[in-house]
Parts: structure tokens; sequence; C-alpha cells
């Protein structure tokens, strides 16, 4: 056993440096991607006002302005940078709280798609058989039915069992994550299929280490760079399909702001205070932007299908 | 060819019956069940209520109630429209071809588009086209529908383009709600009243097609067959026509079906907006108001959708790629 052992380890010591040097050529690669660091660098910002907003702004989210109440202001001086929303609300102040719940809020439902979506699919392509059969018929039917109408009716029910006036952040975030592990799980598995026929993973197998071990320990660092590339990606998605639930009305509820539900009643407004409207979807592209562009950067660095 | 089209329809059949079990779990989860409609209804007692879940069968077994369900369906029978009163069918299918103009145009448009900006784009890499295509299709993808319809209707529709110099007149100015005129509408008031919500849905899907277009043109252009078709004298629209086109749009078939659910989401969105008379403006009403049978008809209808669209997508991959056929 000692003997195999001493064999096999060089083999999967070479797949650890493998691993090191992978990363180093990546962040090279992601610092010359020019658009990816802008996109970084305008998330890290963004981020930043989020997590800050208390000290930001001397307005409270829901505070209304009795001087605005009835029509709304217009950006400019008035004490209000970017003026007030139809009802008197500081409309900077509730982009930085919007941008707060709609950043957490994607950020919560990706963890969770992709710890589910990680675990099934490593398990799936690493076993095979039956729980791979029965995964794959799974993503089919999630893959079948369009996630915005499902998602709007899982929401309505939700809300209309739960005693609370509105949803949390939370629970909608798990939603979200509990609907869209499938695509994650897809593309962990066919990781898998092709890890564990590696040498390294036939290695780890010979000298005695357990499959769990094997699957989290030796083949998921190698399947991290396009899992990464997917969460990345599924950020931007989710903040999109928030935006979009809580603009129907079926997502985060006024008074609380998430940058979606600011534009829910935009629509009546649009005439009279195009600002109110465009300044949260602009956040909203901008964000989404940033994110698409900060993946793609990452594709390059991280995917080992591209050059 | 035969046999594979047999499997592959064979096999959309329990795909069909497991989404049907899921969407039927889903919607009993709801608070009051198929009854929910009456449940905020003064007028109704409790044991009004009980008789009705009775007569109509909701204190069976959910199994049974199951099957039956599905032997209506199979009949065509959605169940009763409580806010329309009339059957869910009539209800859904009276709205079904004014989605179905919505997004078969805009599929039309955008494969169109979305193609030949891949393909050109593909042709001349790091041009100043292809640049143009890449900054597109990362605008389209950043973009929320809401917000996209939104800023087209409020340009577009509710202010309107007006120029005025030279002596002459420009107004411009399009619809902003609805598939035609209240007074019936001609041809060309249908056109004007299609065109932002297409653009809105066709935009987004642009953008996705071609990207991906671009990135399988560009890796078909580079293998040898393209190579010795160029070494052997063929014009380049031949090489590009009937080696390059043929192969490199075939992983964009899949790409294609793949974002079939999204036309449906984003078509609910745009027919909210634009105040469209479709099956997905329905959907958010029944949402609103707990049409039980409504919802569950149009996910019904939506699910059986996509499994065709994917079926097509698959039987189109296998008729142009025999290969495919023998896994």
């Amino acid at each position: 056993m000692a003997v195999a052992t001493g064999t096999l380890q060089p083999i999967l010591g070479a797949a650890e440096d493998d691993l090191v040097v992978r990363r180093n050529l990546a962040w090279k690669k992601f610092s010359r991607h020019r658009p990816a660091l802008v996109g970084a660098v305008v998330l890290a910002l963004l981020a930043f006002v989020a997590v800050f907003a208390k000290f930001l702004t001397p307005y409270d989210f829901a505070a209304i302005d009795p001087a605005w109440q009835g029509s709304p202001l217009a950006p400019g001086v008035h004490g209000h940078l970017l003026g007030t929303d139809e009802i008197g609300r500081d409309l900077l102040t509730r982009l930085m709280y919007g941008g707060r719940i709609s950043l957490s809020l994607a950020i919560t439902a990706m963890l969770i798609e992709v710890i589910v979506g990680t675990i099934i699919g490593a398990f799936a392509g690493y076993f095979g058989g039956w729980f791979d059969y029965a995964l794959m018929r799974i993503t089919d039917i999630f893959l079948s039915i369009p996630l915005l109408p499902l998602l709007l009716v899982l929401t309505g029910i939700v809300a209309a069992k739960s005693t609370k006036a509105s949803l949390s952040f939370v629970t909608i975030a798990f939603i979200i994550g509990l609907l869209s592990w499938p695509t994650v799980a897809r593309l962990v598995r066919g990781a898998f299929l092709s890890l564990r026929e590696k040498e390294f993973a036939e290695a780890a197998r010979a000298i005695g280490a357990r499959n769990v071990s094997i699957i989290f320990r030796h083949l998921l660092p190698n399947a991290v760079g396009p899992i990464t590339v997917q969460a990345t990606l599924d950020i931007a998605n989710i903040i999109i399909l928030e935006s979009t639930l809580s603009f129907l009305g079926f997502g985060i509820q006024p008074p609380t702001a998430s940058w979606g539900s600011m534009l829910a009643n935009a629509q009546e407004t649009i005439s009279e205070a195009p600002w109110v409207a465009v300044l949260p979807g602009l956040c909203i592209v901008i964000t989404t932007l940033a994110i698409n562009f900060m993946g793609d950067g990452l594709r390059d660095a991280l995917d080992p299908n591209v050059e | 060819m035969l046999t594979y089209t047999v499997r592959r329809t064979l096999e959309a059949i329990p795909l069909l019956l497991l989404i049907s079990m899921i969407l039927f779990a889903i919607l009993h989860a709801m608070p009051g069940g198929g009854l929910a409609a009456y449940a905020g209804n003064p007028h109704l007692t409790e044991a009004d209520i009980e008789r009705l879940r009775h007569n109509l069968g909701l204190d069976r077994p959910l199994y049974v109630q199951y099957f039956a369900w599905l032997v209506r369906l199979a009949h065509g029978d959605l169940g009763w429209s409580q806010l329309n009163s009339t059957p869910a069918t009539e209800a859904l299918l009276e709205r079904l071809p004014a989605t179905l103009e919505l997004m078969v145009t805009s599929f039309i448009v955008s494969l169109s588009i979305g193609l030949t900006f891949g393909i050109f784009a593909a042709i001349r890499p790091y041009s100043i086209f292809d640049y143009f295509v890449t900054a597109f299709a990362f605008f389209g993808q950043s973009m929320p529908t809401f917000f996209l319809a939104f800023i087209l209707q409020w340009l577009l529709a509710v202010n309107g383009i007006h120029l005025q110099g030279f002596g002459y007149r420009l107004d411009f100015q399009l619809p902003s709600a609805g598939n035609m005129s209240t007074d019936g509408g001609d041809f060309v008031d249908r056109v004007r009243h299609l065109v932002l919500p297409v653009a809105t849905l066709a935009l987004i899907q642009i953008a996705t097609w071609s990207r991906f277009t671009r990135a399988s043109m560009q890796e078909v252009l580079h293998t040898d067959y393209m190579r010795t078709a160029a070494a052997k004298g063929l014009p380049f629209m031949t090489i590009l026509l009937k080696h390059g086109l043929k192969n490199g749009l075939m992983p964009v078939i899949t790409i294609i079906a793949l974002t079939i659910p999204f036309l449906i989401g984003g078509a609910v969105v745009t027919e909210s907006i634009f105040a469209w008379p479709g099956m997905g403006r329905l959907f958010l009403t029944a949402l609103g108001q707990q049409d039980f049978a409504v919802l569950q008809g149009y996910l019904v209808i939506i699910a059986v959708l996509v499994v065709f669209c994917n079926l097509l997508a698959d039987l189109t991959y296998g008729w142009l790629d025999p290969r495919v056929r023998y896994d």
C-alpha cells in the first residue's frame, strides 16, 4: 500500500501544482481583459454604496418629504440630488437601498443555486447510473417550464400562505435559487463526467480515498472555473429576474425599495416624472452590464475551452 | 430518421406527464386550492364552499383528482374560469392568436437579424461591425425586458419623434397599447401596433442569438474542410453557404430552442406593458385574482409549447446531422 501511495502521490501533487499554475495564468488573463476590469471596479463601487448606504445619505428610504408629496421633484439641488419619487421620497436614497436589496438578494439566490446545483451535479456526474438519469429528467422539466411564469405562481402561493404582509428578500432568494439550480447541476455534471476519467481521479481512487473526498477535494477544484463563470453571469440574470418580479408586483413590496419595485408605478408618471423610472432602470442596466463584462473576462480567464 | 423521430416523440410523453404532475401539485398547494377565487366572496358561507368542494370533486384524494383532470385535459377541458365565467380553454384560446402573432413575428425578426449579425461578425472578426455586434449583444443581455419596453413606449409612443426644419415636418408616433385600434384596424394599423412589442422581444433574442452564431461560425470557419474548400478555388459565397452555414448553424438550433422559455417569459412582461390582449396578460390577471383553471391551463399550454419546440429542434438537428440519430 505504501509503495502504491508513493508512486501515486506525484500524480496528485502534479495535479495540484497544475491548479496553482492555472490560477496565476487566469489572473493574468483577467487583468488584461479591460471591460472586465472596468466591470469589477463599477461593481465594487456599487457594492460599497449599497453596504454603506446608511452613512452616505441623510434620508430614510421610506421617509416622505412633505414639501414634494404631491408632485415629484426633478433632479437638481433642493436637498434631493436626484429628485424625489411620486410620493416625495428621496430618489438617491431609494436607489442606494434598492441596490442593497437587489444585490444581496441576487447573491443569496446565486449561492443557493450554486450550492444545490454543485452538490447534485457532482454526485450525478461522478456516480452516473439511475441518480444521473433521474437528475437529467428533473433538469428537462425545469427547462421546459418557463421560469418567469413559474416564479410568479410560486411567489404568489408563498405570499398567500405567509402571514406577513410581504415576502422578505430571503424568501424570494430561496424561491429563485431553488428554481434555477438545474443549469448549474447540468454544467457540473458535464465537468464531472470527464473529470472522473482523469488520471488523478484514478490515482485518488487507488490510494483508497473515499468518494466524497474525491468529489470535493480532488475533482471539484478543477470544475471551479466554469462554475464561477456561470455563477457570475447568473447574478446578472437573477437581478433581472427579481426586478421583473418586483416590477410586476410579486417580489419586493413597497415601502421597501428594490430597483424593480421602484419602477412598478412608473408607467403612470412617465410623462411628468421620467427620472423616477429611468434612474432605477439605468441602475439595473449598469449593474448587469458590469457583471456580464466581468463574467466574460472570467470566462476568458478560467474556461479551458476558450483559446 | 423514422425511428429517430418516433423515439424522440415517445420520449416527450413521459416528460409531459411529469410536468403535468408537478404543475398540478404546485397549484394545489395554493391556499384554497381550486376554490381560491371564492374565498373572499362575502355571499358564500363556509357551508356553500364545502358544498362546492364536494360537487366539484375537490374533496377526493389528490391522485384521483389528478387523473380526473388529466382525462378532462385529454378532451381539451381545462376547467371553469371562475372570473371570466367561461370555460378556461375558451378564455385561453381566445387570447392565443394575439400571443402567437407577437411571438412568431418577433421570432422571425430576431432570427433573421440575429443570424445575419452573427454570420457577418464571424466573417470579419475584430472589425467595427463585429465590435458593434458584441456591444449590442452585451447590452441586450443586460437589459430587463420591462425596462426596454418602458423606454421604447415612452420615447416612441408617449412622446414620439417630432422634427421640424427645411419646410418639412416629421411626426412619428406609434400606438402605446393594444394590438389594433378600437375601430377595427387595417393591416397598416396592426403593423404599427406590432412594432414596439416586437422590437422589445426581438432585441433581447437578437443579442443572444448573434453571439452564439458568431462563436459557432468562427469555429467552423477555421476548420480544415473550409480551408480545403478555399484551396480548391471555390468562390467565397459557395464555401460560406454550402459548407459554412450548414455546419455553423447547427449548434445555434439548440440555443434557439433553449431560449423559447425566455421568449415566453418576455412575452408576459411585454404584453403587460403594451396592454397586448394575449395569454400572458390573461395569466397575470388570473394570478392577481387566483383564477385557478386559467393559471393551470396557461402553464400547461406553455409547457407543451416548449416541449414541442424542443422536439422540433431535436428533429431538425437529427435531420441535418445524421450522427445525432445514433447516440
